[in-house]
């Protein structure tokens, strides 16, 4: 019955040029719509995929954030010609850096951080800045002193090269001092890097002089922690308010201590109990351990002369 | 078809065209093409700064800006609103091509242009027939999925594999991974789709044409009587379905090529030793 049917409705159609015609344009337009949907869609998986920025590529400053970037650079390199020193590249295809966006790679070329900020300016997009004006306030990275195991002052010597070549020295770079218990007569002056003030600029990389940088230079996205949005620094709301704002919270008295509690700060006035320990304590206390020197502050290397 | 390469054989007998005659348009299509190249590269090469950037985005002798409207649409479609100096220099570029003609970017000043050019050539030469060009309707599709791509990703999506600014950046700030792009364009034209990527795929080609609707610089068969349906310009035109309607009058009196899809190349006039082309301009009527 089904075979009755088919066949005299089919030649009909089959054989009308208007219907071949349309049958060909249905063909041509989903054959287009499907290739160009098709190319479209790699294009942007593929851009999807390759949008992470990799852990050595700079942004030049006032870039804005990684996402919005890649959305307002066209590629046109302004920035990189108006960079007096050469330190801006643009991205090759195959490059893990987006195709045609500017970046510098600190160890081979760090950013001069020139007052004029000439990058900024040249960008026609906004892709970056130009609500960036002071170059320290700049945030292209991050420094992070990565490898303490090389780093010739955490060895004990004094290389110091990255923070005497900081913009930013003594706000982005500071020496800290700590005792060296290799020698247990010497200080370690360790570099450390303050995110508030560190621009990014690549020079403390650039300039490490080991064969292979100690203190690299990464995105700030990749170099930072984050703590989670509701967490308070007691200490800092205490002193922004002038007081605790949970109000005096009961001591308990903590088992094999004797005097203070713990928590209360080393300010606070300390009143010992005057008198002998309490002799509840005396039983359970852990038999006396044979005198050792106490452990220095500071990081132990287990190297011992 | 070979006509044009042997010009001598002339059979009407008239006189031979010099070499300037037959290759006018292609001379001046790649002067063209390699000053705007040497405008921007005078500056990395000599020190002698005419045009910064490239064309994507450029600042010619420090004052004239000029951006490409395709990729201000883009990076409107992501969200982001540029400063001015780019929508000025994309209102600039786009007014230009509105007046003048939209597709004239493709042969004019795409380097695309000549290497597809090249693909065409070769293919002509070498006499391969092979594979199926894909509906010249794809780039408009194309063109609507790179916008949606920009508005769906919130980055300018076809920029990673653009081929137009790829080739472009790459001959001013140097290049590597993008020859193997630009050489995937050559053998795609020459042995899969005849004028594939220019001709059926480009989105940046179909959105200068949508722009050259109505402008102002146009070829022309003014002298259509003379054709002796020898085929040479079908053969080299690299949008041949636009000739037939000024050529033959097909749906059409004016001798104008009035489809945008014309690039404005002037090869038809090049190649047609009865000199059946002009240049001209859209009001330019007279026919024979």
């Amino acid at each position: 019955m089904d075979t009755g049917k088919k066949p005299a409705r089919k030649p009909v159609e089959a054989d009308t040029p208007a219907s071949a015609a349309r049958r060909k344009f249905i063909n041509s337009v989903a054959a287009a719509a499907g290739g160009g949907c098709l190319l479209a869609l790699g294009a942007g998986l593929y851009s999807k995929s390759a949008a992470a920025l990799p852990a050595q590529a700079l942004r030049p400053p006032g870039a804005l954030p990684e996402a919005d970037f890649l959305g307002a650079c066209v590629r046109c390199g302004l920035c990189v010609r108006d960079c007096p020193y050469d330190t801006l590249k643009l991205s090759d295809l195959g490059d893990p850096v987006a195709t045609g966006t500017p970046y510098f790679t600190a160890r081979q070329v760090a950013c001069e951080m020139c007052e004029d900020i000439p990058c900024v300016k040249a960008c026609p997009t906004g892709a970056l800045d130009r609500q960036l004006t002071d170059i320290n306030k700049a945030r292209m990275g991050l420094a992070a002193l990565v490898d303490h195991e090389s780093c010739l002052n955490f060895l004990g010597l004094r290389c110091d090269v990255c923070y005497r070549v900081c913009p930013v020295i003594d706000k982005a770079i500071t020496l800290e001092t700590q005792h060296n218990p290799r020698s247990d007569r010497h200080a370690m002056l360790l570099p450390t890097v303050h995110s508030d003030a560190c621009t990014g600029c690549g020079k403390c990389e650039k300039s490490c002089v080991l064969p292979v940088a100690a203190i690299k230079v990464f995105p700030r996205q990749l170099a930072q922690g984050a703590l989670p949005a509701h967490y308070r620094k007691g200490w800092e709301e205490k002193a922004r308010h002038g007081g605790s704002l949970i109000g005096e919270q009961v001591e308990l008295p903590v088992r094999g201590f004797d005097g203070p509690t713990a928590g209360r700060s080393a300010t606070e006035a300390v009143v010992a109990p005057s008198g002998p320990a309490p002799t509840a304590a005396a039983p359970v206390a852990p038999p006396p351990v044979p005198k050792k020197p106490a452990v220095p502050p500071g990081l132990d290397s287990r190297w011992k002369p | 078809m070979t006509s044009s390469s042997l010009p001598l054989k002339n059979d009407a007998g008239a006189p031979a065209r010099s070499l300037w005659q037959r290759q006018r348009w292609l001379i001046l299509r790649r002067a063209s093409q390699t000053l705007i190249l040497l405008a921007f590269l005078a500056g990395p090469w000599f020190g002698v700064w005419i045009a910064k950037g490239n064309l994507s985005s450029s600042l010619t002798l420090g004052v004239l800006p000029l951006t490409d409207p395709l990729l201000v649409l883009q990076t409107l479609a992501t969200g982001h609103l540029p400063y001015s100096a780019a929508l000025i220099g994309a209102a600039i570029v786009l007014a230009f091509y509105l007046l003048i003609g939209g597709r004239v970017f493709c042969s004019w000043v795409c380097p695309v242009n000549v290497v597809t050019d090249a693909a065409a050539w070769s293919r002509r030469r070498l006499g391969i027939k092979t594979g199926r060009a894909p509906d010249a309707d794809t780039r408009y599709w194309l063109l609507g999925g790179i916008l949606l791509a920009a508005a769906a990703t919130g980055t300018l999506a076809w920029e990673w594999v653009n081929p137009v600014s790829l080739l472009h950046r790459g001959l001013i700030f140097g290049m590597g991974g993008g020859l193997a792009v630009i050489a995937g364009i050559f053998f795609y034209d020459l042995l899969v789709a005849s004028r594939g990527w220019c001709g059926h795929l480009c989105p940046m080609g179909a959105f200068y044409g949508l722009l050259g609707k109505k402008a102002l610089l146009r070829v022309a068969a003014p002298n259509r009587k003379a054709c002796d349906d020898c085929m040479d310009c079908f053969a080299v035109c690299p949008e041949p379905q636009v000739i037939r309607p000024a050529l033959k009058k097909v749906g059409q009196e004016s001798p104008l090529i009035l489809a945008s899809d014309c690039t404005t190349c002037g090869r038809c006039i090049d190649v047609c030793d009865k000199q059946v082309f002009k240049m001209t301009h859209r009001f330019d009527q007279r026919s024979e």
